[in-house]
């Protein structure tokens, strides 16, 4: 596993942006003909929207997450990034919740003409992307464009953005991504990465390139050489960061654990708080499933097929001739949280899961993907004592 | 080529506001192509041009609620080859259903000067208490979109796509901020039907159930979700038993403050 706490190696130091070099990137990124989506307040939270210029940045503004629980805090300082996963993630970007795949005509001699829908041109740049949310693309790459069936419309999306990940430093009450290996620093697939400082010498942001055209975009910028100090407070605030998770997840091979405990009891006992709404899945960075929409005018001359996202907690979703096949709350839970961390893995190689800590907070009844994974880590170690003791 | 049969629609109305129905109207872009597809035989609140049945579609909009609605509701069906419900009184009884669970003679003598020229039922209940019917679209009102999305359908032989989900999914597909999460609003979205677009939400608004009960609904797990919200127990009923409440009042579980009592 790459270490969670050591910033890749650029092949340089790197230079340094103050919060006007800030507003230069994203004049930079707009110039260059891209729509620049990054965090901004709006509703009562930080949410992800096109930004005009970097002002519209939460200078200012922190969240205090738990479990069904957001709220935007005013901070101490003017940090633009001190906040962790927010309501929504990139994939509402880059696998958007409604695309149109295709559309048919009859004409007047009954004939039929059948257009694939032309990938939209989008050139995004996404600001402020979080380690595990980088990781989480990463994931949604391999489920979309890395298989056998890929995915042409995504393909054009993602590899037409920019990524500007910038590294954490203040991770929320929900966050685990150490435990899960993907944060809080950045690992490499970013165009450019940034570490944002604030000490008693100014507000300034270390950044590296990861690619050329990283590259090539930090040059165009007002910076100044990377010095000693930065680095080494960008460094120890994201070190100091690891140590500050809010959760964790067991300790063991979470793949094991999920196939060793399909008929646990604890399975019960999360059915009975879950409302089955769908949410965790819609706010999670990596889950992908989608449904077809079939839909016709009032003529029956033309129609379309839309691709929607769908939840593994719809009964809808297993729906075949005879019914539902997963009709309990505890069939389909089960199936979110064993796909996330367990079968994800015979799937595509890597967990599903980057602890961002979305499930967490957006879950109005607040149930803990970490606690229940502790929850059946302890259920299986006190099942197995009891086996070795002999008893029923 | 002999001019092909044009489907013949009906809309009816039993105990309604007529809200449902008016959508219909409402659909200002598509009514004028709807009425060269369809034959609208029977519309009273479009048209004094009524038509005898046989109908190919029925929209059927209100609650039962009189006696003679008993009779009326079998000869419309008799008259139907597909009838479809609209609403939450064709679907649920609607808010005339508050009256299920009280003393209906009661609620007469209140509301009526001269209440012994009422003769309405004790209870107020959906069409399909009475004949089977083919589709429930639900909402107070309907929404636009999905009246469409049926009759076009309809006219294509094919199963209307209306998800049985949660009004979560449309929040979440829409990117409105969930309003229990950062506001603690009390908010019936993750047991409601979905349908709306998720149109209160989106506005501020915590939803307060309208379209009904969704598919997968955990009343154990709502009921305290509200009062943790701030709600009292009072309040949760009255939440709950509005435009629906004999669907919501059938899912509560039993010992709830909120069950039981209509108003």
């Amino acid at each position: 596993m790459p270490s969670a706490t050591a910033p890749p190696d650029t092949g340089s130091a790197g230079c340094v942006l103050d919060r006007d070099g800030m507003g230069a990137l994203v004049r930079e990124l707009r110039a260059r003909g891209r729509t620049v989506i990054g965090p901004t307040v709006r509703d009562g939270a930080i949410v992800l929207a096109e930004l005009e210029s970097a002002e519209e940045l939460p200078y200012g503004w922190g969240v205090e997450l738990e479990g069904g629980h957001y709220r935007l805090r005013r901070r101490a300082d003017a940090a633009a990034f001190a906040h962790s996963a927010g309501p929504q993630s990139w994939k509402n970007f880059l696998h958007p919740e409604r695309v149109r795949q295709w559309t048919a005509d009859r004409g007047p001699d009954g004939e039929l003409t059948v257009r694939a829908e032309p990938p939209a041109a989008a050139s995004f740049a996404f600001l402020g992307v979080r380690p595990c949310d980088l990781r989480a693309i990463q994931i949604q790459d391999r489920v979309m464009i890395g298989g056998p069936h890929r995915d042409d419309a995504y393909r054009e999306r993602r590899t037409g953005a920019f990524l500007v990940v910038v590294e954490c430093t203040e991770p929320g009450a929900t966050c685990f991504c150490v435990s899960m290996g993907t944060g809080p620093a950045a690992q490499p697939g970013y165009d450019l990465a940034l570490t944002e400082v604030l000490d008693e010498t100014g507000h300034r942001f270390w950044a590296r390139a990861g690619t050329a055209r990283g590259a090539e975009v930090l040059d165009s910028l007002p910076r100044r050489p990377a010095d000693e100090a930065t680095q080494d407070r960008a460094r120890r605030g994201v070190a100091e960061a690891a140590g500050r998770m809010g959760r964790t997840m067991p300790p063991v091979d979470l793949r094991d654990l999920l196939a060793d405990t399909l008929e646990a009891r604890r399975w019960d006992d999360v059915a009975a708080r879950c409302l089955t709404c769908g949410n965790c899945t819609m706010a999670c960075p990596t889950c992908f499933c989608t449904t077809s929409e079939d839909i016709t005018d009032l003529t029956g001359d033309h129609a379309e097929r839309w691709r929607r996202w769908e939840s593994c907690y719809d009964l809808d979703f297993t729906h075949l001739p005879g019914g539902s096949v997963r009709t309990s709350a505890r069939s389909r839970y089960r199936q979110w949280l064993t796909h996330k961390l367990g079968t994800w893995w015979d799937q595509f190689d890597s967990s599903g899961c980057v602890g961002c800590g979305r499930c967490i907070v957006w879950c109005p009844v607040a149930i803990d993907i970490t606690e229940e994974a502790h929850a059946l880590h302890q259920e299986s170690l006190a099942d197995r004592a009891g086996a070795a003791d002999g008893a029923p | 080529m002999p001019e092909a049969h044009r489907p013949r629609l009906g809309v009816f109305k039993f105990a309604s506001c007529d809200g449902c129905q008016l959508t219909l109207l409402d659909c200002e872009d598509e009514l004028l192509p709807l009425a060269g597809e369809v034959e609208i035989a029977h519309f009273l609140e479009a048209s004094g041009d009524v038509r005898p049945g046989p109908y190919d579609l029925s929209l059927v909009e209100g609650s039962v609620s009189t006696p003679e609605h008993l009779e009326r509701v079998r000869r419309i069906r008799a008259d139907s080859r597909h009838l479809v419900t609209i609403g939450a009184c064709a679907t649920a009884g609607g808010v005339q259903a508050l009256r299920n669970a009280a003393d209906a003679a009661e609620f007469r003598a209140v509301v009526y000067a001269a209440p012994e020229y009422i003769d309405s039922l004790a209870t107020s209940t959906p069409i399909s208490a009475h004949v089977p019917v083919d589709f429930e679209l639900r909402g107070c009102p309907i929404d636009r979109g999905q009246l469409l999305e049926v009759i076009t359908a309809f006219l294509a032989g094919r199963r209307p796509d209306i998800p049985n989900h949660s009004v979560c999914f449309a929040c979440k597909r829409r990117g409105t901020v969930c309003l229990p999460v950062a506001h603690g609003t009390p908010c019936l979205g993750p047991v409601t039907h979905a349908g709306c677009g998720a149109l209160c939400p989106a506005y501020g608004r915590g939803c307060y159930g309208c379209f009904g009960p969704s598919a997968s609904t955990n009343m154990p797990a709502m009921i305290p979700l509200l009062r943790t919200e701030g709600m009292a127990d009072e309040d949760v009923r009255r939440l709950l038993h509005t435009f629906n409440v004999r669907d919501f009042a059938a899912i509560e579980p039993a010992g709830e403050p909120a069950a039981g009592e209509g108003g």
